[in-house]
């Protein structure tokens, strides 16, 4: 005889260790299946648009920095192209290769978060989270030996980078590159065909992409679900265009799948950041623009990168003031959210800790 | 194989012959269209297989003070261009304008953060309600005229 259960409501967060920040699920389940679930958020909301309407253009590099606080070369790069689609001015090429074999940089660090985090929420308790941390030190090791900060970095300024990198990044970079191949591989021997990995990922949570594209969601779930849109392709900004790399699809969607192209990702950023240490030449690095900027009155732009989470960009609009009139920042996070409802009805308590850590959410910057 | 914008003019023909007395303006990049027509355009822009908006990158609200501009920006991933359309939403009080979300469920969380923090109610949208501030809050931060 079937045992009949009343449905139970319950929180999960926001003060909970797995939900990535302080994020909360109010989740109905019937014994363990989920029946409803409604993301909830704005525990770490600060106002960044409003907080950008009152400062200058450069001073706004440092909000950007606290949206996505683990990808923030990523989130500088995306605001400076946006207040360079609206001055129309161009970035001399060495200071475009540096911001894009950061933001590769940036990128490899981000995604091994998300891998390590992924892990953490799989249940294996610190060793390939730790494993990833190695890594990622060392890129930001590297972040310092450029602008002196490891997370909150504000390397790059409108009209390119803050300054030329120090003499002995290049033999640091090129160590790191080196090693890190042995490093990240001892990471996916451990976890890439790993049983346990394989039971609780395959075919859990699967997102087809029609719901994928209609819930605009972006980046690696994007790209897990099957279409191969990368903006670094699409919209080639920077120095994106002058380098070879593929865009990693899946075709399942499932949570392997967005946590396979994330890992495919580093190999092609890795790629990137070879190819641009090779073409890098010398020569100016910031383009001399006034200390305080001015766009035109009316002008506007929609500056659009790929960042690690998917498609971040900042509508910026002028009047002809020193600051933006308004600054709106699609934030990838908080619209991949979106497909909560779609992937975790109907699957167990379990999983969804799982699932909510292959989206590699940022609160930082779904509440920015 | 990179995107293109699509033309102001171009679009505002296609939508002026498929949706009656829509389209307000237009200019080189942007469409403006009559605010009780968005959701008949949305759905337009989305079905129509020679522009085929599948994808809703955006909507943004900017406070003009004598009115309210909402911008979507969309892309298409089959013909590969993108589009900006517009619309003007005048007044301070009680503004609504219909909901996309029928169209691309991407719009939910993007039109409950504009009816948070700038204050357009989307007519439609199955949970109009706030976003990032808390319920009982007082006011619409983003506004111009919020301090």
């Amino acid at each position: 005889m079937p045992i009949r259960t009343e449905p139970m409501t319950i929180n999960l967060g926001p003060q909970h260790p797995s939900t990535h920040g302080v994020f909360r699920l109010r989740v109905t389940f019937d014994g363990e299946e989920i029946l409803e679930v409604e993301p909830i958020f704005g525990y770490l909301h600060r106002g960044t648009e409003k907080l950008a309407e009152e400062r200058n253009y450069v001073q706004i590099v440092t909000l950007t920095d606290r949206l996505d606080y683990v990808s923030s070369m990523i989130n500088n790069q995306a605001y400076c192209i946006g207040v360079e689609k609206l001055l129309g001015v161009e970035v001399p090429l060495r200071g475009q290769y540096l911001r894009t074999i950061t933001a590769e940089l940036q990128r490899i660090a981000s995604h091994l978060m998300g891998i390590g985090f992924f892990m953490q929420d799989l249940g294996t308790l610190g060793t390939p989270l730790m494993y990833c941390f190695r890594t990622r030190e060392r890129i930001l090791d590297l972040f310092e030996m450029l602008c002196g900060a490891r997370v909150t970095v504000s390397y790059m300024r409108p009209g390119g980078v803050f300054a030329d990198a120090p003499e002995d990044f290049w033999p640091a970079l090129a160590r790191f590159m080196e090693d890190w191949e042995t490093e990240f591989g001892e990471i996916e021997q451990l976890i890439l065909e790993n049983e346990i990995v394989l039971m609780r990922c395959r075919g859990v949570s699967p997102l087809p992409l029609e719901t994928a594209i209609n819930c605009s969601v972006s980046g690696p779930v994007l790209r897990a679900s099957g279409l191969a849109w990368d903006w670094r392709k699409m919209d080639p900004y920077d120095a994106y265009d002058k380098v070879e790399f593929d865009v990693p699809t899946a075709t399942n969607g499932d949570n392997y799948d967005r946590f396979w192209v994330r890992i495919q990702e580093i190999h092609q950023s890795a790629r990137i950041i070879r190819q641009c240490v090779e073409q890098i030449e010398p020569g100016e690095v910031r383009l001399k623009l006034p200390l305080v900027l001015r766009a035109e009155p009316g002008a506007e732009a929609y500056g659009r990168v790929e960042a690690s989470k998917g498609e971040l960009a900042f509508y910026l609009v002028s009047d002809g003031g020193i600051s933006p009139y308004r600054c709106k920042i699609r934030s990838p996070s908080q619209i991949n959210l979106t497909v909560t409802e779609h992937l975790l009805v109907g699957w167990k308590l379990a999983d969804m800790i799982v699932t909510l850590g292959s989206l590699d959410i940022n609160m930082g910057e779904v509440d920015r | 194989m990179t995107v293109k914008a699509m033309a102001g003019q171009e679009l505002a023909e296609r939508l002026s012959q498929a949706v009656q007395e829509s389209v307000e303006r237009w200019d080189t990049t942007t469409v403006w269209i009559d605010p009780p027509r968005i959701n008949d355009v949305a759905r337009f822009l989305r079905e129509d297989p020679s522009l085929d908006f599948q994808f809703l990158n955006s909507i943004s609200a900017v406070d003009y003070i004598e009115y309210f501009e909402l911008v979507y920006h969309l892309t298409s991933f089959e013909r590969q261009h993108t589009a900006v359309v517009k619309s003007r939403v005048y007044g301070r009080e009680s503004l609504s304008v219909p909901s996309v979300y029928d169209v691309w469920r991407g719009a939910d969380f993007q039109e409950r953060e504009v009816w948070d923090l700038m204050g357009i109610h989307f007519e439609g949208h199955p949970n109009m309600k706030r976003i990032v501030l808390w319920e009982g809050f007082d006011g619409h931060p983003l506004r111009k005229d919020y301090l």
